[in-house]
């Protein structure tokens, strides 16, 4: 297989483009694709400060690498979840990897642990609310995300969610009719209300494999083990269906992402409207201030059964 | 050729020479969930593997 660009040998074949590119090439697509992602969903400019959330996957050290190597001015957050041996792990890849990439970039490496704030882990707060973990944990990492990049004054948060992470949320949400999430699934967050970061995600362009393959040929150390609470998950299987209608067909993926952001983008002309919507449904939590549809946000919710679970 | 394979972590010895496609497609998994990674290279799903050769099958979809 020949490199589409420069005719040497590829390291990489890319059926959705038609092309195969040797490694120079590859990386160079990589960065074109976010860069095209950031200017046309307007996600930060050169002088933003970007909080990246990492969890020492592929998907969130390949983001901060490209940030890094694009010149923006990106610093890490990991949330410590304090899951046996994965947590420890994962948290090892995040901090080489700042103490490398990151501090040549003069990049920084925030670090919250779930345990010294409320006590306990994600696994036990799961138990003590009586609700599935990865449940629990988008609850905890939505929040502790969203208050590290408000509270430390950044311009913007990005996260490392690819084109078939999704994809598949998309076909999850379709599948169950849950037109109410499907307003939110845009790779451009705005901040709507007081207390709310902008949220992006400069990753939808480029699938799995592809970021998979730019974190071993770029020689990032990222933890290949698969969080033990995500066995049997519903997105495994989306994704799996998915890859399946790929190979048969090459670019249902991103057509489908894609073609439903085209959609929308017609349907609703004003991003305001989502943020009309935020201000008029949204105020403080009453007890942490952050944004929140009712009178307690979900995260103190949670925090107040565990805490009341833990007592009984 | 001794391949690697992960979740859960074993080692099988396949028969070269093969193609990475024909490799995948024996082991029974689609090119798009996985890399196939030879020393510290990517290889192509065109490309020939030896008898000799040491391979690692990395799966490439995360649960998140």
């Amino acid at each position: 297989m020949k490199c589409k660009k420069c005719k040497t040998k590829a390291v990489i074949g890319l059926p959705r483009h038609n092309a195969a590119f040797c490694k120079p090439c590859f990386n160079e697509f990589v960065h074109d694709q976010v860069a095209r992602a950031v200017k046309s969903e307007r996600m930060f400019g050169p002088k933003d400060r970007i909080l990246v959330a990492v969890s020492g996957g592929k998907d969130s050290l390949a983001l901060w690498d490209i940030l890094l190597k694009l010149g923006y001015r990106a610093d890490g957050l990991y949330v410590d979840l304090g899951i046996a041996g994965y947590s420890a792990r994962s948290r090892e890849k995040v901090e080489r990897f700042a103490e490398t990439t990151g501090k040549r970039h003069q990049a920084t490496l925030l670090i919250h642990t779930v345990q010294e704030e409320e006590g306990a882990g994600i696994r036990e707060l799961a138990d003590l609310v009586n609700r599935p973990t990865c449940s629990a944990c988008g609850t905890i990492k939505r929040y502790q995300f969203n208050r590290a990049a408000v509270d430390h004054d950044y311009d913007v948060m990005a996260t490392g969610h690819n084109l078939d992470d999704e994809a598949a949320r998309l076909l999850g949400n379709v599948l169950h009719w849950q037109e109410e999430y499907l307003e939110k699934q845009g790779p451009s967050l705005p901040a709507s209300v007081e207390g709310f970061a902008k949220k992006v995600k400069p990753l939808y362009r480029l699938a799995e494999r592809e970021l998979a393959a730019y974190a071993v040929l770029n020689r990032i150390d990222y933890i290949v083990e698969e969080c033990p609470m995500a066995k049997g998950s519903k997105m495994l299987l989306y994704k799996d269906v998915l890859n399946r209608l790929e190979i048969e067909s090459p670019g249902t993926k991103q057509s489908f992402y894609w073609g439903f952001l085209d959609k929308q983008a017609k349907a609703q002309p004003a991003p305001v409207s989502m943020a009309e919507k935020d201000q008029a449904t949204l105020h403080p939590c009453s007890l942490c201030h952050q944004p929140t549809t009712a009178e307690i946000c979900s995260y103190c919710r949670m925090m107040a059964r565990a805490k009341a679970g833990s007592l009984r | 050729m001794r391949v690697q394979l992960s979740h859960p972590e074993r080692q099988v010895e396949v028969k070269g020479p093969k193609r990475v496609r024909e490799l995948l497609r024996d082991l029974n998994l689609i090119q798009e969930a996985y890399l196939v990674i030879r020393g510290d290279d990517l290889v192509t799903e065109d490309e020939l593997l030896k008898d000799e050769d040491e391979v690692e099958v990395r799966p490439v979809i995360s649960g998140g």
